[in-house]
């Protein structure tokens, strides 16, 4: 039995795997089966319950046979290195997509089983149901008011001014922005942080009484106190929505959200619990992108 | 055979975070070689009454401590700055602990060291010797197996440590006895007994926590913790 010092010979395994290890490239398409996923895509109490969806934009399929639930008042997160199809996703689910000519979508979405892409189903009202906030904060050039009043109005939320004053306060106060600007309700949204800009989008977002809110990299503008401040809004949000947030930054997802989805060249590889997906994944090429691996 | 490549932690986009983990892991195997080393010291100074080579043993923990202080140092820095994940992340958080566990390791090295210069100097024939080398050899091969388990990732190697720990119990328990027997064949082995009996109870703990790297090692190649299971439990794991 060898007991003296068996670690000379170890060290120098390492040493020339290390110096030998080429920095490998984005995994090839073929050690991805379509339209299989691992872990756990389903859910029991499901809001979204999407089978088979293929999307592609003209001849470029951007997403290959995805079939995933998104449960009732759960944050999800999709990850993914870049063009792996996660925000084409997300945009399929209150039809963001549909002003893209040739983006097609193929496959069964259903809102609370009801078809999202049903013909008769009207649009303005799947988007009052399934708000979204974008990567860049986009304020209408009008009043703080203005901004999240617009949508009840055109939606026919409020009758008296005092209903729509509540609505504006109730969306501010659950943006955690109203004690920043109740003073200046009247002061143009343009002239604000990006952070503030932000959680008025999303308090714009929430003020239509929406039942799913669309995240898609709300942050990535941000500097980290305004990142933590929204991302502390999209825990206390979970309590009554269903958030779904696309995101590149990995601490934020692990962070934030109760499942994650990790998306790769138009596949959705790998669905499960946050804890599980940051600690053990099940498929290697998760692991290798959350590593960093490839991304 | 092992579960995957030793290159399992060298291929991120970031060279900096490999040489990182790599060092990481090649610093923990060198503490574990010198932990090796200072049983192995300990037990031969005691067998062979040698008081200089004791002393040595009991000096060298300083440094056993020291290399814990560094890696857990190490480990703290790559949690702050890099946020690993999945097996990134078992490695790291397995080095903290299994870093304890070889620093308790020297500990007990050092403890036999103690009693070994007692006993030279109190000078008697020596009893129960004979167990000690042979517990000594059976957790010393323990440990070094577990260290290996660890280079290069092998859960079905570290599963055998962990069944190899029920052995040495019975082993520790059968000495026991026969120290007793020596007990009362003559009171005044009793002292001399007693010290030896520690030195066994030090050498089972030795095997207790090359057990602990053991299990330490399952977790960072399969994702589970198989501490406080039945073995049959990590079998299953191990199997998956």
């Amino acid at each position: 039995m060898n007991t003296m010092n068996p670690t000379i010979a170890k060290e120098a395994d390492h040493q020339e795997i290390e110096a030998g290890t080429p920095v490998r490239e984005q995994p090839e398409e073929t050690i991805i089966e379509e339209g299989k996923t691992v872990g756990e895509p389903f859910a029991d109490n499901a809001k979204f319950k999407l089978r088979d969806v293929n999307v592609s934009y003209g001849d470029t399929r951007a997403i290959k046979n995805i079939s995933l639930d998104v449960a009732k008042n759960e944050v999800i997160a999709f990850i993914g290195p870049s063009g792996c199809g996660k925000s084409t996703f997300l945009r399929c689910l209150n039809r963001m997509n549909d002003s893209i000519e040739i983006c097609k979508v193929t496959g069964s979405l259903q809102l609370d089983d009801q078809d999202i892409y049903d013909r008769r189903r009207d649009v303005v009202e799947l988007r009052a149901r399934v708000g979204m906030v974008f990567q860049k904060p986009n304020p209408f050039p009008k009043s703080i008011y203005d901004n999240v009043a617009y949508g009840p109005r055109i939606h026919g939320l409020a009758n008296r001014k005092s209903d729509l004053d509540d609505i504006v306060e109730n969306s501010l106060r659950k943006a955690g922005l109203w004690s920043e600007v109740k003073d200046r309700l009247d002061a143009t949204a343009t002239g604000m942080s990006g952070g503030q800009q932000q959680r008025l989008c999303i308090a714009r977002a929430i003020a239509v009484s929406p039942e799913v809110i669309l995240m898609d990299e709300p942050c990535s503008a941000l500097d980290p106190i305004a990142t933590a401040r929204v991302e502390e809004l999209m825990a206390e949000m979970s309590e009554s929505y269903t958030i779904v947030i696309v995101t590149h930054s990995m601490q934020q997802a692990a962070r934030v959200s109760n499942r994650t989805a990790y998306f790769h060249l138009g596949h959705l590889v790998e669905v499960n619990e946050t804890n599980k997906v940051f600690t053990s994944p099940e498929h290697e090429l998760t692991e290798s992108y959350i590593t960093g691996r490839f991304g | 055979m092992p579960d995957k490549k030793d290159d399992v932690y060298g291929d991120h986009i970031s060279h900096k975070f490999n040489d990182e983990l790599m060092a990481l892991k090649s610093e923990f195997l060198e503490m574990g070689g010198l932990v090796e080393s200072q049983v192995d010291r300990a037990i031969t100074a005691l067998v062979d009454n040698d008081g200089h080579l004791a002393d040595e043993v009991r000096a060298t923990d300083k440094k056993v401590d020291q290399m814990e202080i560094d890696l857990d140092e190490e480990a703290t820095l790559i949690i702050a700055r890099r946020q690993p994940t999945a097996r990134d992340l078992r490695l790291v958080i397995s080095v903290i602990k299994m870093v304890a566990d070889l620093e308790r390791v020297g500990d007990e090295a050092k403890k036999i060291a103690k009693f070994a210069i007692k006993l030279s100097e109190e000078g008697q024939a020596p009893r129960g010797y004979v167990e000690v080398r042979h517990i000594g050899n059976h957790v010393l091969s323990m440990l070094h197996d577990a260290l290996d388990a660890f280079a290069r990732l092998d859960s079905e190697q570290a599963l055998r440590i962990m069944k190899e720990d029920k052995r040495v119990d019975e082993e520790y328990q059968a000495a026991t006895r026969t120290l007793l027997t020596f007990m009362m064949e003559d009171t005044r082995n009793i002292s001399r007994c007693m010290s030896v009996m520690w030195i066994l109870r030090a050498l089972e703990r030795v095997g207790d926590h090359a057990c602990n790297i053991a299990e330490n090692v399952i977790f960072m190649v399969k994702g589970e913790d198989v501490r406080h299971t039945p073995v049959e439990e990590a079998e299953k794991v191990v199997g998956r």
